[in-house]
């Protein structure tokens, strides 16, 4: 089982609850990532969202700086909104960050994004929601599994491309491709008769309610003729690990608890509940939030339903201070990923 | 006596928790998307284990019909199809969440206003749409529960909003009569009854209060 983190950037708050700049934010994300591969993690990955808050906007710009500072980890987005983005874009960004990256280390994750501030901010109409990400995604698994750099591809959402190259290729030929979703079941099945692995954002609720949706995942690719390596799951959840469960409760509420102000304040929601909080961040709850003894055995706990090979948590939101993200990744790579890989050799 | 069948038109989180829970109070549940029946088939047999995957004509001649595509996408629905049918409208409109739709955005009136006049012929009743997917198969309780969760309803035709009074109590919960299908707007996304849980007490207090004519 890999784990790992991922984030969209986390801008710092002064004492009287302003915000910092939004490049310290980028550089912190930077400075986790290469903190995390020293630490040991498996896979990081970055962004993309667009608000003063969570402004890691270009996961590209930031996976290529971090290819070139890092040895082992995994690096991907989470995820590239490809519905508003250009695909020949994305596919050059990440195959120039795996060429840097020695080749191997770079994936993409393609998604529709939580919310919808990209159409404004790049122009596209949200009517044509469904067509702008099945025709990019269509676009975007055309190029990858060319077996030559001239790629051939015509839609109604994009002009066509006739047999022109795009490079570079990567290293290893293509790049994994994976499918972000938050749960749908539609989607689901979509990935697995598209043959991509899928990435399950789970952010609410008993994660284990997850178990049909990768099930369905699963047999629809096997319907369609999929078996190989690539059917895969990963789960992607909030979470901080800390020495103690006390501790970690009282690094991670205040941070979510200005997410969901801004959140509420921006979407019309009521003020966040603490209870609601804990009852996430206890089991069977949304939240990876404890010690590292409690975050690895719910993590194994959740393997035994979805299957899953990769674990990453989102940690640092609402302005939390970053070294209690620098030590959750230390904790994760140190001492969570041994408990989970012991507790499943046992099963 | 026999429970009716429940048709549901789409198949994303809450179409298919309301599935579930329909199941599991007893209905026979058709569910449909714009897919074909043989498309969906695999998804209803594992998502919503009971449910059987029709195509959406046969959805909309059950007894009762639930709508929960994406409010974006509400043109494919077919108003032939639903006309005279008892059809709870699940959907809203959330521009902060979900973008602005002109349609929705330019209008004064609630989303199942302009829903029903699409859908003209159809006995439109709002309700189900002030319930998380999530919550929707966790928060239900036995009749007479202190802690019961009450829904509202909203619908210009008493016959029909009286028939899906009944889905809504036995998925679990108390169904509160907001008045007019006008009323719905007292529900919708940033209204206090749609951002909290409430029992039925609550419930007709904050539409008591909503409904107070501002003082001059």
């Amino acid at each position: 089982m890999e784990i790992g983190a991922y984030s969209f950037g986390d801008t710092q708050l002064n004492p009287d609850g302003s915000q910092r700049e939004t490049s310290e934010a980028v550089r912190n994300l930077f400075e986790a990532i290469v903190h995390a591969d020293v630490a040991g993690l498996d896979y990081f990955g970055i962004g993309e969202h667009h608000t003063t808050s969570m402004p890691a906007s270009s996961p590209g710009a930031i996976v290529a700086a971090a290819a070139a500072a890092t040895k082992q980890i995994k690096l991907g987005s989470a995820a590239s909104i490809i519905s508003t983005d250009d695909p020949v874009r994305v596919f050059q960004q990440f195959a120039t960050a795996d060429a840097i990256s020695g080749g191997g280390r770079i994936e993409i994750t393609a998604g529709r994004g939580s919310s919808v501030e990209t159409f404004p901010l790049f122009g596209y109409d949200l009517g044509d929601y469904d067509e702008l990400y099945a025709q990019k995604l269509d676009l975007l698994m055309t190029i990858n599994n060319s077996a030559a750099p001239e790629v051939t591809w015509s839609g109604s959402r994009r002009p066509a491309i006739a047999d022109l190259a795009v490079v570079p290729r990567p290293a290893s030929g293509r790049l994994p491709i994976w499918l972000a979703t938050g749960g749908n079941a539609g989607s689901s099945a979509r990935a697995g008769q598209l043959g991509l692995p899928v990435s399950f954002g789970i952010i609410g609720g008993a994660p284990h309610r997850f178990a049909p949706l990768a099930e369905l995942y699963r047999r629809s690719a096997a319907q369609a003729g999929h078996a190989g390596p690539e059917i895969q799951v990963s789960v992607a959840a909030l979470g901080l690990v800390a020495p103690t469960k006390q501790e970690a409760l009282e690094r991670f509420y205040p941070g979510w608890r200005n997410l969901n102000v801004e959140m509420g304040r921006l979407r019309g929601w009521p003020a966040p509940d603490k209870r609601a909080f804990l009852a996430q961040a206890d089991a069977p709850g949304a939240y990876y939030v404890g010690d590292p003894d409690e975050v690895a055995e719910r993590i194994v706990h959740l393997h035994g339903h979805l299957g899953h090979m990769r674990h990453f948590l989102q940690t640092d939101i609402g302005g939390l201070p970053h070294e209690h993200l620098l030590e959750s990744i230390t904790l994760l790579a140190a001492e969570v990923k041994p408990r989970v890989t012991r507790l499943l050799s046992r099963k | 006596m026999e429970l009716g069948v429940i048709g549901i038109l789409g198949a994303g989180r809450v179409g298919t928790a309301v599935a579930r829970q329909a199941l599991k109070a007893g209905y026979r549940v058709r569910i449909a998307t714009a897919k074909s029946a043989d498309e969906i088939a695999l998804l209803a047999e594992i998502i919503t284990p009971g449910a059987e995957a029709v195509d959406a004509a046969e959805a909309a001649a059950a007894d009762l019909v639930v709508v929960a595509v994406p409010l974006h996408k509400y043109r494919t629905l077919r108003p032939d199809l639903l006309a005279g049918r008892t059809v709870v409208d699940a959907m809203n409109y959330w521009a902060q969440t979900d973008g602005v739709i002109a349609d929705f955005d330019d209008d004064a009136r609630g989303s199942s206003e302009v829903i029903q006049e699409f859908l003209a012929g159809a006995r439109l009743v709002k309700s189900l749409n002030h319930i998380g997917y999530r919550e929707l198969e966790v928060d239900g309780r036995e009749a007479g529960s202190a802690d019961r969760r009450a829904l509202a309803l909203a619908s210009d035709d008493d016959d029909a909003k009286a028939k899906v009074a009944g889905f809504i109590d036995r998925l679990g919960y108390d169904p509160i009569d907001a008045g007019p299908l006008s009323a719905g707007r007292l529900f919708q996304p940033g209204t206090a009854i749609f951002n909290a849980a409430h029992t039925a007490e609550q419930l007709r207090g904050l539409l008591a209060e909503a409904n107070e004519p501002a003082l001059p």
